[in-house]
């Protein structure tokens, strides 16, 4: 009898921890499945941004500054790895471009070129994309985050060594400080 | 956040089966009037018949509906390379809402501002909009429109309202055919029911009462259940684009064009975003499929800060003490949404200049090409146009003009020889 009710409390524990290390390793395929949309958007902004300036230059001549800023802000984009440093790096390409479009207003005839526009419509949506596909990966964090934390799923976080994801907060203007202007 | 669609769809269930009870009670006394009030044989046949029809009625409306209903309102479907604020616009509200599939996506050309959804399942589904809504909303109001659509595909309100219409025009149908049936053959029906005594003159009186009311209380359940779905729809497209006003004020603008001039039939009427037969102005009552535009835009502008379907409900409860709409777990569920900012169009196009787009996106579809210049100039080839290369009349640069015309050029040339 004894040795009945040790066999089914240890089966029980063995199925307690196969359920939480499963449901640990989907949360995380969840989060990563979650980034990876993000990241197809990034790529698709980093691979639209030459051609931008491509199409702008014609009409832009004497605003070689922004260019560069933007040229160099996607660069360093490109390369960023990891979650926070691709926050960062977006976030720093963000403002080179809504500086960009700010200058774009000096220049009508820019802004009545239609692959101009199709090129900043396309912008504006790989911007609300990653937006909102980002609102589902910070949501999928917090689940997979929660997990390593809670009992007792913590206990088989910690024997596999689960570590917790970062969230994708991208930094905006308005939460900056606001930019000195220099006259 | 997903429990509306677990309550739409007891809900649906059960106002599915009190339809098919009405429809089975129909038939049943359509069936006794027609053999004569002691003949039980008539009952089950009336029954059958019913049945039979709403099955046919149902399968059409199952494997093919979509295409029938996009068909019959003009609908024609586009790509990314056609219409491409359109398309993103779709594929940022499939992210934002989860949706396994992106929605086909179908433009329709019509001057009246409106839109619709359809699709039994997400992998089904199609998102259509007329060409007038495309010309006058902006970058966010379209996105409210297309994020109330989608709201109605996540929440399965395409495939039961599809289901529930079908089954409240199986009602609408029979009732219709058993009073026309009536006029027409009095003569002959006075004798049997007279044969048959006074069973027979109740049975003739609750036939034609039945056949009278069934259709009217089939409508009121429909119209009922499809306004709700409305209020729910709304309050998805405010979660997906956390931006209320978007949709608040695309519904403002629809809502002041409809009624000018109405081309639509009454089986589409009630899948729009706004009823375009509804009168302007004119508050939900019972015949309604839609509540009142004004009511759902205060709804919306009542939201504050908050996209989360939580807001949504203190807004419609502040508006309508005492009522519910959105069911309680999904507002335990529901996480407080910040709404954001406008999206900045930088570049505010004319309504003139979007009316050309849209021009150009349905002439695609006729034999026109889009060709764009360096310079910025769209250039309409046709697709047999036989150079290889093709002068901008703006700056004179030579542009090449895509294999893709060419080859379209030499399959047109080839089903020419062919139908000689």
């Amino acid at each position: 009898m004894g040795t009945i009710i040790l066999l089914a409390l240890i089966v029980l524990v063995a199925a307690i921890v196969v359920a939480a290390y499963n449901g640990l390793v989907r949360k995380r395929n969840q989060v990563e499945n979650a980034w990876s949309q993000i990241d197809v958007q990034l790529k698709r902004r980093h691979d639209l941004i030459p051609n931008l300036v491509e199409t702008a230059k014609g009409y832009m001549k004497h605003e070689r500054d922004t260019f560069e800023e933007i040229t160099k802000a996607r660069n360093l984009a490109m390369q960023a790895n990891g979650v926070a440093e691709n926050a960062k790096a977006e976030g720093q390409l963000n403002e080179a471009l809504s500086r960009f479009f700010l200058v774009v207003e000096n220049y009508p005839d820019l802004k009545a070129n239609e692959n101009f526009l199709l090129l900043q419509e396309e912008l504006t949506s790989t911007e609300n994309k990653v937006g909102f596909a980002r609102q589902f990966y910070n949501d999928q964090v917090l689940t997979l985050n929660n997990a390593i934390e809670q009992f007792p799923s913590n206990i088989i976080a910690g024997m596999f060594n689960f570590s917790k994801a970062e969230y994708f907060e991208l930094e905006t203007l308005e939460e900056r400080d606001v930019p000195q202007v220099e006259f | 956040m997903w429990e509306a669609i677990r309550e739409n769809k007891t809900n649906s269930v059960i106002l599915l089966m009190v339809l098919a009870v009405v429809l089975a009670g129909l038939g049943a006394v359509i069936g006794l009037y027609f053999a004569g009030a002691s003949s039980i044989d008539g009952l089950f046949f009336g029954i059958a018949i019913a049945m039979v029809i709403w099955i046919i009625m149902l399968l059409t409306s199952f494997f093919g509906g979509e295409q029938i209903l996009l068909r019959t309102a003009g609908a024609r479907e586009v790509q990314h390379s056609e219409a491409p604020q359109l398309f993103n616009i779709v594929e940022e509200m499939q992210i934002a809402s989860g949706l396994s599939a992106l929605p086909k996506v179908y433009i329709i050309d019509t001057p009246e501002p409106n839109a619709f959804a359809v699709g039994r399942s997400p992998e089904r589904a199609a998102v259509a909009v007329t060409s007038g809504l495309m010309a006058k909303l902006n970058r966010d109001e379209l996105q409210g429109v297309v994020a109330h659509e989608v709201g109605h595909i996540v929440n399965r309100d395409t495939l039961f309202m599809t289901i529930v219409g079908v089954t409240v025009g199986a009602v609408v149908i029979i009732s219709d055919m058993f009073l026309r049936g009536l006029w027409y053959s009095s003569r002959s029906r006075r004798n049997l029911s007279r044969d048959n005594g006074k069973m027979g003159a109740i049975i003739m009186v609750v036939s034609i009462l039945a056949a009278i009311l069934a259709p009217l209380l089939a409508q009121i359940m429909y119209f009922a259940c499809s306004r709700k779905r409305e209020y729910l729809a709304d309050a998805s497209a405010a979660k997906f684009t956390r931006y209320p006003e978007g949709l608040a004020s695309a519904l403002q603008k629809i809502s002041g064009y409809q009624g000018d001039n109405v081309e639509t039939s009454r089986t589409h009427a009630p899948m729009y975003i706004v009823n375009p037969l509804a009168a302007k102005g004119k508050t939900g009552g019972l015949f309604s499929t839609h509540p009142s535009v004004e009511d759902r835009i205060r709804i919306l502008r009542g939201m504050g800060g908050d996209a989360s379907f939580a807001q949504y409900e203190e807004a419609y409860k502040s508006l309508h003490p005492g009522e519910k709409m959105i069911d309680n777990r999904t507002l335990v569920e529901s996480e407080p949404t910040e709404t954001r900012e406008a999206s900045a169009e930088s570049t505010k196009a004319s309504e003139k200049k979007k009316w050309r787009d849209v021009q150009n996106i349905l002439q695609q579809g006729e034999g026109y090409g889009m060709l764009m210049c360096m310079c910025g100039l769209n250039m309409k080839v046709p697709r047999n146009f036989e150079d290889e290369t093709i002068e901008c009349p703006k700056c004179g640069r030579e542009n090449r003009v895509p294999a893709e015309f060419l080859a379209a050029a030499a399959a047109l040339e080839q089903s020419k020889t062919i139908h000689q």
